[in-house]
């Protein structure tokens, strides 16, 4: 393997017709360290209020579905409301994520609550998120300890509780975000970070498009203001 | 706008096709050039651009003809082509042919700034917004790819069309898909050519048109040999031929008189 | 994968000939185009963010070495392995053992281009494997036992009543009187089928659009989920792809990935779009325990430095071969092998050899949408031409097509004589077309293909140069 390894480095190096040196790894170093921005969309530069309708906006028309709330409070009456709605079991598989634990499910208690990762037989999910971006509707949530992944792709209805505090406007609000916190993530990005920009589908059948092909057919945003 | 201080001097580079197929084209170009102020010449020693040889892999012959194509043409203030292939071959093409010939990389690019495809040229460079002609009929227009993609060649044609007599303009469905000729592509992959022209030929059919122009000798006769082997009766021409109004002074191409 | 690009105009014969191919190519018609034109237009950044993606890569390739190790330390530093591999075999080879080393029996597989480039699902199966592709379209293909046709959108070719012919003889528990008309119903049931998989598997492997240096991710572009499940639920997650891949930072990847589904299915941005970095951390509840990175060379570090570096600059979101009006008519397989299209044209000579796939590069008419479309701005016509050239220089083209030009040739660069022949040429053209003004027929093999299906209209009759000699006095 390793020999592989000199042969490919090298082979790369003869074509490009130098060897690398210390300058060339300095100057990627930098890059990388500076991790400067390219031209980013203007399209989101606007008040922070401006920003969380454009979120919004974009995420409908991906065909998410997005409920507005006051606060966390009013998020069991929003989630049993919403699984009646559709002629879903009142059975809720949530992430043990500190940030959910302030919701009062004792509300609503024919809601069945329980936490963990996902299992085959999970209808729904709720999760919290890490950010949402307005630039094109997209949640962003990441891994850990108390965020399995699973939830966000197992089940078939995925919720998602988001403080409007947490909406970005672009993807590199999302990046200085993450970096601001990396001695959360020890030192590195987390073990997955999934972008999530509506429900699952797929063109694959005649182009036409149909949602819910392997992942959650529904994904439901809980928009927390306060 | 082009700083006139005398009548600009125009060396007609008449290309093979017009040239073998179709001289009415060049004295359409030439009338439309004179009409719009210039003196027209036609220098003896041209032959082709080049690009059947670029295309195929001869890059050699392919700098051969690009040089005799430049030593032809020293000494006028523009080149004009009336093709959007040949244009953008002598436009975009020379100067990287001959970027490492030392003693003629700045001539191919001086020459290549100075050359046009026609219609660009009366339009772009020196400001035409109308002629004077007369066509009654229904045209619709193919876009060649190398005109529009290579020298942005769009709306000149369709803004002086529209002020032919006559004339109305019906947009053609797909006119900046490929009509199929590619050079030698229509007879080395010909059953790919003949679906990619039949598409256009349909197209060309669904718009009710009377005539089909467009740019280039190249697609006209691919354009023409389908319509004509389906029986149809659209007449095709050169832009060139019905914006100098010699439309009538020849058939339409692959047609007959009467 | 088994190459039959040397039969180009067979298979593109039969392409034509081929009523469900053209009925699938006729239905999907301009979709992609205006999707993609419609994206677009909605950003008015779209035209600098091709220009600024083009230039990312161009640094990327004049520094690959030092990025790929600097992916490899930060992915090492993460808990996961790169594997290095020089060739298909190599890279075969190395996903075998991490399989066999975790006694696994199934595999799930998402979307990998490179995945076909090495037919790593023949090797597995061979080995007492079994591979189940997991992207729907990669499934509908992989049970009717073909390649893929596209490089988004794999079973592009095939009709939804294929489809159910598939699942039916492939789901042979379900009730036989089910109904499969609808794409709902299809899709419902291969969620079904493939759920099952997606549970049971030992090893998951995906590919990767995308690696970051900066972090030591991976990244997968879908909008199935299918990837997600795949790397999410076995104990072992294998990336492979090839190492052109990487990018320097989450900034620069964004800029990419702003490009990616745009240029490919008309999106902002695909439904899922996912970092994986290193396999589960201590705690985490799902996720991993293994991560590999398969990093295939395969040819590509050769075209560094030549004329068809720029090809390696390619993001694979099959633009390109949306806007070919070649691949519109005849569809992917014609070209015969992994990556169709223009790109196809470009990359496949470079990988399997002029040899083998110069049809590709020459079944063009250099109509350039491909490159207009191309968010990386690849310059595809240009390496075409540059396969043509090396052609050329080898004389691989068929010697009549040589003497042919050459003869052509040798007339155009003495004026005299060309203005000679041509002369001759126009005048009997116009004799033999008679009073029909076109020729139903020539006796020239070589240009039998153009009246095989068309007329060939007459020539006016006298050269230009004749006529303006006469009239002008030849000035």
């Amino acid at each position: 393997m390793s020999e592989a390894r000199s042969q490919i480095l090298g082979g790369i190096a003869k074509s490009l017709g130098r060897a690398p040196n210390e300058a060339q790894r300095a100057a990627a170093r930098k890059r990388i360290a500076d991790h400067a921005r390219n031209l980013v969309p203007a399209r989101t530069r606007l008040d922070h209020d401006a920003q969380v309708r454009l979120f919004e906006q974009m995420a409908l028309e991906v065909s998410a579905t997005i409920h507005r709330l006051p606060g966390l409070e009013a998020v069991p009456d929003a989630v049993a409301d919403y699984l009646a709605g559709l002629n879903l079991p009142a059975e809720l598989r949530i992430a043990p994520d500190p940030t959910l634990d302030a919701i009062p499910w004792d509300r609503r208690p024919t809601l069945t609550i329980t936490r963990g990762r996902a299992r085959d037989a999970d209808a729904v999910s709720l999760t919290g998120a890490f950010a949402g971006i307005a630039e094109t509707g997209t949640l962003m949530l990441v891994s850990g300890a108390e965020r399995p992944t699973t939830l966000n792709f197992l089940p078939d209805t995925h919720i998602v509780v988001l403080n409007k505090d947490q909406v970005v406007g672009t993807y590199e609000d999302a990046w200085d975000r993450l970096r601001a916190q990396t001695d959360r993530f020890e030192g590195g990005v987390p073990r997955t970070m999934n972008m999530i920009t509506g429900p699952s589908r797929t063109g694959d059948i005649e182009q036409t498009i149909q949602l819910g092909a392997h992942g959650p057919r529904r994904l439901h945003i809980l928009l927390v203001e306060g | 706008m082009v700083e006139m201080r005398t009548r600009p001097r125009v060396g007609l580079f008449v290309t093979c096709l017009v040239d073998l197929f179709r001289p009415t084209v060049g004295f359409a170009a030439v009338k439309l050039l004179e009409d719009a102020g210039c003196t027209v010449e036609v220098p003896r020693a041209q032959t082709c651009c080049g690009q059947p040889a670029y295309n195929s892999g001869d890059r050699k012959t392919a700098q051969d003809l690009a040089r005799q194509v430049i030593a032809a043409f020293e000494g006028f203030d523009y080149v004009v082509v009336p093709s959007g292939s040949c244009g953008g071959m002598i436009r975009k093409h020379y100067p990287t042919l001959l970027a490492d010939d030392a003693a003629w990389a700045h001539r191919a690019q001086h020459f290549s700034a100075r050359t046009y495809e026609l219609v660009s040229f009366l339009v772009d460079v020196l400001g035409v917004t109308s002629v004077d002609a007369r066509y009654d009929d229904t045209v619709t227009y193919h876009d060649s790819c190398s005109g529009l993609r290579e020298l942005g060649i769009k709306a000149q044609p369709r803004q002086l069309l529209g002020s032919v007599q006559g004339l109305t303009i019906k947009e053609l469905p797909g006119a900046e898909v490929c009509c199929g000729f590619g050079g030698t592509f229509c007879v080395k992959y010909s059953d790919v050519s003949n679906h990619m022209v039949e598409d256009k030929a349909a197209a060309i059919q669904g718009t009710g048109a009377g005539t089909v122009l467009a740019g280039d000798v190249g697609c006209l006769l691919n354009m023409a040999g389908k319509l004509k082997r389906q029986g149809s009766a659209v007449k095709v021409r050169h832009v060139a031929e019905v914006l100098s109004g010699l439309a009538g002074e020849t058939p339409p191409i692959g047609d007959t008189v009467g | 994968m088994h190459s039959t690009a040397h039969s180009f105009p067979e298979n593109a014969r039969r392409a034509l000939e081929d009523e469900t191919l053209q009925y699938m190519l006729r239905k999907s018609g301009t979709g992609f185009q205006e999707k993609r034109a419609r994206a677009a237009e909605r950003l008015p950044e779209f035209e600098a963010l091709r220009d600024q993606g083009r230039d990312i890569k161009n640094h990327v390739l004049e520094n690959l070495d030092v990025y790929l190790e600097m992916f490899e330390a930060k992915v090492t530093e993460q808990g996961g392995h790169v594997h290095w591999c020089r060739t298909a075999q190599e890279a075969r080879d190395a996903i075998l053992g991490i399989c066999q080393k975790a006694g696994a029996k199934t595999v799930t597989k998402g979307k990998s281009m490179i995945a076909e480039e090495i037919a790593v699902n023949d090797y597995l199966e061979e080995h007492g494997l079994i591979p189940i592709e997991t992207d729907l379209g990669e499934y509908i293909i992989q049970l009717r036992k073909e390649p893929p046709s596209h490089i988004i959108a794999p079973a592009f070719h095939v009709s939804k009543e294929q489809v159910a012919d598939a699942f039916r003889a492939a789901h042979t528990d379900l009730p036989p009187e089910r109904s499969l008309e609808e794409p709902r119903e299809l899709i419902t049931e291969a969620r079904l089928m493939l759920r099952r998989r997606f549970l049971e598997a030992d090893v998951g492997i995906t590919g990767a659009n995308f690696l970051v240096a900066e972090t030591g991710s991976t990244i997968i572009v879908t909008n199935e989920g299918n990837g997600d499940l795949t790397q999410t639920l076995p104990k072992v997650h294998v990336v492979i792809c090839s190492i052109d891949k990487v990018i320097p930072t989450l900034e620069d990847v964004s800029t990419l990935l702003r490009l990616l589904a745009r240029s490919a299915t008309g999106q902002e941005f695909s439904a899922y779009t996912t970092f994986s970095t290193g396999p589960r951390r201590p705690g985490d509840l799902d996720g991993p325990e293994e991560f590999h990175v398969v990093l295939l060379d395969n040819g590509r570090s050769a075209l560094l430095g030549t004329e068809f570096q720029d090809v390696l600059r390619c993001i694979r979101c099959g633009a390109c071969m949306n806007h070919c009006p070649v691949y519109g008519a005849v569809g992917g397989h014609a070209y015969g092998w992994v990556y169709p299209g223009p790109i196809g044209a470009v990359l496949d000579p470079a990988l399997i050899g002029i040899r083998e796939a110069g049809h590709l590069p020459n079944a063009s008419t250099f109509c350039g949408r491909c490159e207009a479309v191309c968010p990386m701005r690849i310059p595809l016509p240009k390496m075409m031409r540059h396969w043509r050239e090396k052609e050329f220089e080898e004389k691989l083209q068929p010697a009549t097509m040589r003497r042919g030009l050459g003869l052509w040739a040798w007339f155009a660069k003495r004026p005299a004589l060309y203005h000679a022949a041509a002369k001759m040429a126009a005048g009997t053209l116009r004799r033999f077309s008679g009073a029909k003004g076109r020729l139903g027929s020539l006796p020239l093999p070589m240009l039998r293909g153009w009246t095989e299906h068309r007329d060939l209209p007459a020539p006016e009759g006298r050269t230009f140069q004749e006529l303006w000699a006469e009239r002008r006095g030849g000035k």
